[in-house]
């Protein structure tokens, strides 16, 4: 059976996501509806506003069968924006702001402030070595629970320490945007990852 | 004597702002990829924080403060300028999506204050009334990103190159007619297409007649598309017109005086971002259609005098 990802599509750079699979040769289409849904094996949640995400998913009937698969171990993989969305709590969200789960984590939203905030930096990823890295209004795990290993931090200046990437299981998050900078390894791991259930 | 005018950097290496050891903030890329992050959404003029919160709830990737939304510029005339820094303080204060703010075109001044107050982006724009005639703003020193109108190629070519992180279209503001939009969009894109069938001697003409810097003119040639994310702005007031020009090549879309001037705003606004996330199946086109209420009255575009038209404002 051939691998099929899907990209959560509602909003955001889906796109630059279904590219970057394309490029690694992965079969990947975009997911909008639950019919959609039920042809994927694995699921990317792109970059975008998390709100708006939100409310699209609830609005078309899509965030209960989401968090239903990934609770029954569809892989899944989050960058940003769909790190809030797998992530089991969201500090500075909006109250009626849902989340599909997947990694036990608290994830707060534009943690590091502002547009003006937003930058590019290098950051050391366990499995895939040291990764240039963009981080746009971007949020971080302020909180991990036991089961969930952490795969990079910032190092330095005044978020030093700050987790910015983490993987539970079958799901993966980043804080920053793989898909914007060309560099395809995290993407690379997640697949892996996913066919290594496929196969099972 | 020949004189070389320098082109401004176009790849983030070359436009650091602050560099703390590996960080760099202002980069092209962490501009650029702001306006990605907003792609397939649907971003809102409001003039209140309590507007800002109603297409917050709507589900707006993000919010342009302005002063007055175009229709009620062109009702009451006189000079346009950026909103009060009470009011973004309020509309920054009230919503936790991005928020976009109006300068006038070549007015640096009122974009170092936007910068300073934290807005998110900074448009450009000829709903406010141009500040220089000859000069937009050299965006690239600011650490904010900036989105501009374009109504061609060419002029599109000339905001990037000045900085501009976002085109969208300039449509014909406060009027609810989409007919200047459509025109844009469709210029816009036969522009792009027509470059790529160009051989290498030929872009360096169509450079020329674009007006538009050489290297700009072949990457885009090359990609066959632009180097930045393109909206669609001007008239749009229903989820058909957004729909519309999603449909035409619009990777989101701004909605001015559509919502606010029209008869159930919250409805509306919630309409048009559904809309523009599945633009390409009608029948949800057609169900969040349904009981919208009033449209706002809108102006028909062909009858109005040169003198009142905004997209002819910047070059």
């Amino acid at each position: 059976m051939d691998l099929t990802i899907g990209v959560l599509a509602l909003q955001g750079d889906f796109r630059e996501h279904l590219l970057a699979l394309a490029e690694l040769g992965v079969l990947a289409r975009p997911v909008r509806r639950v019919e959609e849904l039920d042809t994927v094996h694995a699921l990317v949640v792109p970059g975008g506003e998390s709100t708006a995400i939100s409310k699209l998913a609830v609005d078309f009937g899509l965030a209960g069968p989401i968090r239903e698969r990934i609770a029954a171990g569809m892989p899944a993989y989050g960058s940003c924006a769909g790190m809030i969305m797998l992530g089991a709590e969201v500090l500075d969200g909006r109250p009626d702001q849902v989340t599909f789960g997947g990694v036990d984590m608290v994830v707060r939203r534009n943690a590091f402030g502002r547009q003006i905030d937003s930058f590019e930096t290098d950051v050391e990823l366990d499995g895939i070595g040291e990764f240039r890295t963009v981080f746009i209004r971007a949020p971080w795990a302020e909180t991990v629970g036991p089961d969930v290993e952490v795969i990079g931090r910032i190092k330095g200046g005044r978020a030093d320490g700050r987790i910015v990437a983490v993987r539970q299981g079958r799901v993966m998050a980043t804080a920053f945007h793989p898909e914007v900078t060309g560099d395809l390894r995290v993407h690379q791991t997640f697949v892996d990852l996913a066919r290594g259930y496929l196969d099972q | 004597m020949a004189v070389t005018i320098p082109l401004p950097p176009l790849i983030e290496e070359s436009v650091p702002v602050s560099t703390d050891n590996t960080t760099t903030t202002g980069t092209a890329r962490v501009k650029r990829g702001m306006a990605d992050m907003l792609k397939g959404g649907v971003i809102m003029d409001v003039v209140t924080p309590e507007q800002a919160k109603i297409a917050e709830d709507a589900g707006a990737v993000a919010v342009m403060a302005l002063e007055r939304v175009p229709a009620d510029i062109r009702a009451e005339g006189g000079v346009s300028r950026m909103s009060d820094p009470d009011m973004i303080d309020g509309i920054v204060g009230a919503v936790s999506i991005p928020v976009m703010a109006k300068a006038r075109i070549g007015h640096f001044v009122e974009a170092q204050v936007l910068q300073s107050l934290g807005v998110d982006y900074i448009d450009e724009s000829e709903v406010l009334t141009p500040a220089d005639e000859v000069n937009h703003i050299d965006k690239w020193p600011f650490t904010v990103p900036f989105v501009c109108g374009a109504t061609n190629l060419g002029e599109a070519l000339r905001r990037i190159s000045e900085g501009a992180a976002m085109i969208r279209s300039k449509g014909e503001p406060g009027t609810g007619n989409v007919v200047e939009a459509t025109r844009h969009m469709r210029q816009i894109r036969a522009d792009i297409k027509r470059l790529s069938t160009y051989d290498e001697a030929e872009l360096y003409a169509a450079a020329k007649e674009l007006r538009a810097p050489y290297e700009l003119v072949a990457e885009i040639a090359e990609s066959g598309s632009l180097p930045v994310v393109l909206f669609t702005a001007g008239g749009i007031a229903t989820p058909a017109d957004a729909a519309m020009m999603m449909q035409l090549g619009a990777e989101g879309v701004f909605v001015g005086s559509g919502i606010f001037k029209s008869g159930d705003p919250a409805k509306r606004a919630a309409a048009i971002v559904q809309a523009t996330t599945f633009h390409d199946d009608p029948d949800v086109v057609a169900k969040v259609s349904r009981g919208l209420g009033e449209a706002m009255v809108g102006i028909n575009v062909t009858t109005m005098p040169d003198s009142e038209r905004m997209a002819t404002r910047g070059w």
